[in-house]
């Protein structure tokens, strides 16, 4: 397996406020990682600095496939549930926004690109919503549109940050067993950030865990020999963690 | 057919004909850009925006210059201020547009009392004289407003992800400052342009009116635009009729059109959900 995500020494500040420093660690194709922490610990800033949202402070960040190209990422944000009902966006136009990351200029679709729509629209079992309004659908179903509109220019990474936060368990099991699917089937890298740790440990292989710089990266079954782990989350916690996910407890 | 027959007679005159192309062009104009701006919940910009304009009209006057010359720049800086202050984390986006607006109030006011003699002219720049606009104001004001839909739709798909979620929209690569900057341009040059028709006090209600009755009733966004843009011509070709055959205020009218527009899609919207 080829890296896909390396980060080396990274900082990143906010005026002379330190979100965090010195993050470094590499994410292998087809991983599935789940990013968690405490409350302002830096996980989205994580994010947003993979992503180019916000600048570094220092340090480099590559995303890349094996031959150096740049891969094409998809990005579910924070809160990005459009909870304003009157906002005129169908689901159709709300999805092509993802397309435009491969325009230039005056950045138009074609009639390639509203098949694309379609197909993944149809992948995601919400084709039937294409003309819907956005603002009309249920929370679970504009969580869907919304992974739609990251998947649509076939990303081989994704990025989510905290998808999940804003529905109910039933609907939160069958967005998880979807992002399996896109990870096991399809080999799309998943970074999944949720302050959740149960659905972390459930759904996903790896643990990358953030308090102001990293305190831990590795499986599960390392997470669960680490003695230091234990230290830091106290025996108790970390063996109910282990014990309820199944992996062995030092 | 009276009212008919009266519309014909109206269309004989050439200040007529002026008014109605100026103000369609005007109207796609501000529909389209107040897309944008009533949903990025920028809609008080066009009436701080408008505020400024007065005080360049009052400074044009003083200096026997072109309104219009005069206007289109300042009010471009002052969309750059409020934009450049609302960024900055110690003055919140309302506030800026406040600020920006109040002393431009003041300045058109002191302006206005030091050179007593063009009080009239500005009442007319206050409350829109569409009717008395002369040849170099329509082509002036036609270049401007067929740039400004040029540039919307050139850039219609980027306005629209910055619209809908910026965060998003840099991550696909678009320059979302430069894009704010834009519209902050646009918006400008629409009110500069825009104040001639209904004047510095009614002019964001041709930006915000068309575009919150299109939303009662819009599903997509496209249509929504659509939709605006309908009703602002609509209202704007009826609010110049009707102005000609009641002999009423031509900018309020429109204005009053543009009300009753709202009102029957708001009561639309309301029996839909209903």
């Amino acid at each position: 397996m080829s890296d896909c995500v390396v980060v080396s020494n990274l900082t990143v500040k906010y005026g002379k406020h330190e979100v965090f420093s010195d993050v470094s660690f590499a994410v292998e194709s087809g991983d599935y990682i789940g990013i968690a922490g405490p409350n302002g610990s830096g996980k989205t800033s994580l994010v947003k600095a993979l992503l180019g949202i916000i600048p570094v402070a220092s340090g480099s960040i590559s995303i890349c496939d094996q031959k150096g190209n740049l891969l094409p990422v998809g990005y579910l944000p924070q809160k990005s549930i459009q909870s304003d009902p009157l906002f005129p966006a169908r689901v159709r136009e709300v999805v092509a926004l993802g397309l435009l990351a491969d325009k230039r200029g005056a950045r138009f679709l074609n009639s390639d690109d509203r098949q694309k729509v379609d197909l993944v629209l149809h992948k995601l079992g919400v084709l039937e919503l294409a003309n819907n309004k956005i603002g009309s659908l249920s929370g679970g179903q504009q969580q869907r549109v919304l992974l739609a509109r990251a998947m649509v220019n076939s990303p081989r990474l994704l990025v989510l940050d905290e998808p999940t936060s804003a529905l109910d368990p039933r609907v939160r099991e069958e967005f998880y067993g979807l992002l399996g699917k896109l990870n096991s089937e399809d080999g799309v890298t998943i970074l999944l950030i949720s302050h959740d740790m149960s659905s972390i440990g459930k759904y996903t292989k790896k643990l990358l865990y953030l308090d102001r710089g990293i305190v831990f990266y590795g499986t599960y079954d390392e997470f669960c020999q680490s003695e230091a782990m234990g230290q830091y989350f106290g025996p108790v916690s970390q063996h109910q963690f282990c014990w309820r996910h199944g992996h062995e407890v030092r | 057919m009276k009212y008919v027959e009266l519309m014909l007679e109206a269309m004989q005159y050439d200040f007529m004909r002026r008014a109605l192309l100026v103000g369609v062009l005007i109207g796609l104009s501000c529909a389209f850009l107040g897309t944008f701006l009533v949903l990025r919940r920028l809609s008080m910009i066009g009436d701080g925006l408008a505020h400024v304009s007065f005080a360049a009209v009052a400074l044009a006057l003083l200096l026997s210059a072109s309104p219009l010359l005069i206007s289109i720049p300042l009010v471009v800086v002052a969309s750059f201020a409020i934009m450049s202050l609302g960024e900055n984390s110690a003055v919140n986006g309302d506030a800026a547009i406040g600020l920006v607006a109040s002393f431009s109030v003041a300045a058109g006011v002191i302006i206005a009392t030091m050179a007593r003699g063009f009080n009239v002219d500005l009442m007319s720049y206050l409350f829109g004289s569409i009717l008395l606009i002369t040849n170099t104001e329509v082509l002036i004001s036609a270049l401007l407003s067929v740039a400004v839909l040029a540039v919307v739709i050139f850039f219609f798909n980027s306005l629209f992800a910055v619209t809908y979620d910026e965060e998003f929209a840099r991550v696909m690569g678009l320059k979302t400052s430069q894009l704010n900057y834009l519209i902050g341009i646009l918006t400008a040059v629409t009110i500069a342009i825009g104040i001639r028709v209904v004047g510095t006090m009614l002019i964001s209600s041709l930006i915000i009116f068309p575009t919150v009755t299109a939303l009662q009733v819009a599903r997509g966004f496209k249509a929504s635009v659509l939709i605006a843009a309908l009703v602002s011509v609509t209202c704007v070709v009826l609010g110049i009729f009707a102005s000609y055959v009641f002999n009423l205020p031509t900018g309020a009218t429109i204005v009053m059109f543009n009300a009753g527009a709202f009102a029957v899609a708001f009561v639309i919207r309301r029996m839909s959900l209903a």
